[in-house]
């Protein structure tokens, strides 16, 4: 009767047809913890490479640099990779649209301008810069929210890209102008350095207090994730389905970009994460959210993991992890592009 | 008799003041009942399925399922009670045919809650109903329009409704699926499900409902048992065209020019 249904399953990937879901989730988490632990030990001390098991037991400063620098650093950017890949994946479900990311909606201009604003007018010391990021990025996304109820035009997806993009440009207009007005010897190498990205000065203390609301939002999103999908369907059919879609929705996307402000405040400009990790997890899990969530958040924290090891050990000064994360996520992103599989859409 | 599943009082709505889509729709659904609403393009048909599924707030009037006023349902509680078909829908990821139909069960789930094996089997069948159980690991998107709407009245049939609310569903139906789907409707009525459909095409109407309402310009122009309103009359009157119902084979059918 159904003479289609005898072709081939061409639209999933080879790998999970001859892997159930759950069997390919254990195994990225077992890879994800390999990783942390290889990564732990690589480096540039004594010389370029992976500490030896000697090492570790007999030279104390390399225990003191594998605790103090590394695991914080480590730890933060696997939190990192986590956070933008699940943030991620929310706002594509929300949004209903495979090409948004954690950033828009003003969050990662805000975090920018904040960023530069206090590395010129309050002095750019670590705490303040992070939490003026912080602020900033929160408050481009509290524009958006405002500015989106107050636009008459399309509805509730379209009210809020429209918006995201207007504060967006704000405030990259806005840090053009500081950056115009930096000191060019001494703040704009700075403004420069936090927009590109990295995790080189990382510390326990920093990492702790952005751990809380980090776990706190990746728990929320966790938790939801099989409801994520039903927030992929137009309003009504998610309304038809028992979704309060409003009140749904505004909690997921707290819960996606207070993580987000708090990691980028810390991290500076992390590109490419956030919209390139979800897709290759949905296409190795498949699209149900209760599968492409956690494969999202494996995924993108060894990215993000083996991103920085390159960054810290390639050269001997530091590569800013933002350049490499838009570069190789930019490739990944071409050869999706280039080696899809042809299918049928409307 | 029985209180109704769904009773509409005197509902009216528009979007502008100055530009009422319904004006005092007035009707009982009781429960097994099939209810075509029948009307040519425009006639508020869809704005009907809306109001009665709660997504849209009527200016005046009253809407009652289950003899609760609709406005104070949980949400949860409404959609165990109502499923909607809406006539297509954009899918904006590659979900698989079964994985869609499982979102059926959502207001079945606790919150927070996964779907079991239960919920796996419930949509598992769903799909057989609609004769779909071969592709259910395949990709939404790659089925035809056909297939998509059958996979939404799944969805529908997932989330085990007493009202069901289908908006043209056979719109994009071939002959024999459209044959397949009245089947499976009747049968569902047969076990106590009450359905309000809307179409415009008189057959679909004629072979699926008992009664009939029929709707032209926000008005509900008559409402009554299929015999007494599919007539000649009142249909050259809803669609301003001469219009003959004669009856083949025990099915009325209406003839035009």
């Amino acid at each position: 009767m159904f003479p289609a249904s005898k072709l081939p399953i061409l639209h999933l990937p080879a790998f999970i047809l001859i892997l159930p879901v759950k069997r390919f989730l254990t195994i990225l988490a077992f890879a994800l913890l390999a990783i942390f632990v290889l990564s732990a030990l690589v480096g540039r001390y004594p010389v370029p490479g992976f500490l030896s098991f000697e090492r570790l037991t007999q030279d104390e400063l390399a225990q003191r640099l594998l605790f103090n620098l590394r695991l914080p650093r480590l730890l933060t950017a696997l939190l990192l990779g986590m956070t933008l890949s699940a943030a991620g994946v929310v706002f594509q479900l929300l949004f209903s649209n495979p090409l948004v990311e954690p950033g828009f909606l003003g969050v990662s201009q805000g975090a920018a301008f904040g960023a530069a604003l206090s590395i010129i007018f309050f002095g750019g010391s670590a705490l303040v810069t992070q939490t003026s990021a912080a602020v900033f990025a929160l408050l481009g996304l509290g524009i958006s929210y405002l500015l989106a109820h107050r636009l008459r035009y399309g509805g509730w997806v379209l009210r809020l890209v429209l918006a995201g993009i207007a504060v967006s440009a704000l405030f990259s207009a806005g840090l053009g102008l500081l950056k115009y007005i930096a000191d060019p010897l001494t703040q704009l190498p700075e403004i420069t350095f936090w927009l590109l990205g990295g995790l080189a000065s990382l510390t326990w203390g920093k990492l702790l207090s952005i751990l809380p609301i980090a776990i706190a939002g990746l728990t929320v999103i966790y938790l939801y994730r099989w409801r994520l999908n039903l927030l992929s369907l137009n309003e009504q059919t998610s309304f038809s389905l028992g979704v309060a879609p409003g009140r749904e929705r505004w909690l997921l996307i707290f819960a996606a970009v207070l993580p987000t402000a708090a990691l980028i405040s810390v991290s500076g400009m992390v590109g490419w994460v956030g919209l390139i990790i979800p897709h290759i997890a949905r296409r190795l899990s498949g699209a149900d959210a209760q599968f492409s969530l956690p494969a999202a958040m494996l995924l993108g924290g060894v990215f993000t993991m083996l991103c920085d090891d390159l960054a810290r050990t390639l050269l001997a000064g530091e590569i800013p992890l933002g350049v490499l994360t838009s570069l190789f996520g930019a490739l990944i992103f071409l050869a999706l592009m280039i080696f899809q599989q042809t299918r049928s859409r409307r | 008799m029985t209180q109704p599943i769904l009773s509409f009082r005197n509902v009216s709505f528009g979007y502008l003041p100055s530009h009422p889509i319904l004006q005092d729709v007035d009707f009982d659904l009781h429960t097994g009942q099939v209810a075509a609403v029948l009307g040519p393009n425009g006639a508020g048909k869809t704005t009907l399925l809306s109001l009665t599924l709660g997504w849209l707030a009527a200016w005046t009037g009253e809407i009652h399922l289950t003899g609760i006023p609709l406005k104070t349902l949980p949400p949860r509680e409404r959609g165990r009670r109502m499923a909607l078909v809406p006539q297509s829908e954009h899918i904006p990821f590659e979900y698989t045919v079964l994985e869609y139909v499982l979102l059926g069960r959502a207001p079945h789930l606790p919150p927070l809650e996964m779907p079991g094996r239960d919920d796996y089997q419930i949509a598992a069948n769903a799909l057989g109903q609609v004769g779909l159980s071969e592709m259910q690991n395949r990709s939404i998107l790659n089925l035809s329009g056909g297939e998509r709407q059958l996979v939404l009245v799944a969805r529908a049939l997932a989330q085990q409704p007493r009202l069901l609310l289908l908006d043209e569903p056979t719109s994009h139906l071939d002959l024999s699926n459209k044959g397949r789907l009245i089947h499976l409707l009747r049968e569902l009525s047969g076990r106590g499900v009450s359905i309000l459909f809307t179409t415009h095409e008189p057959e679909v109407a004629s072979a699926l409902a008992d009664h009939l309402m029929l709707m032209q310009k926000g008005q509900l122009l008559r409402n009554g048992t299929l015999d007494e309103v599919f007539t000649s009359q009142d249909l050259s009157l809803l669609y301003q065209l001469p219009v003959s119902v004669v009856e083949v084979n025990g099915r009325k059918v209406a003839l035009w020019i």
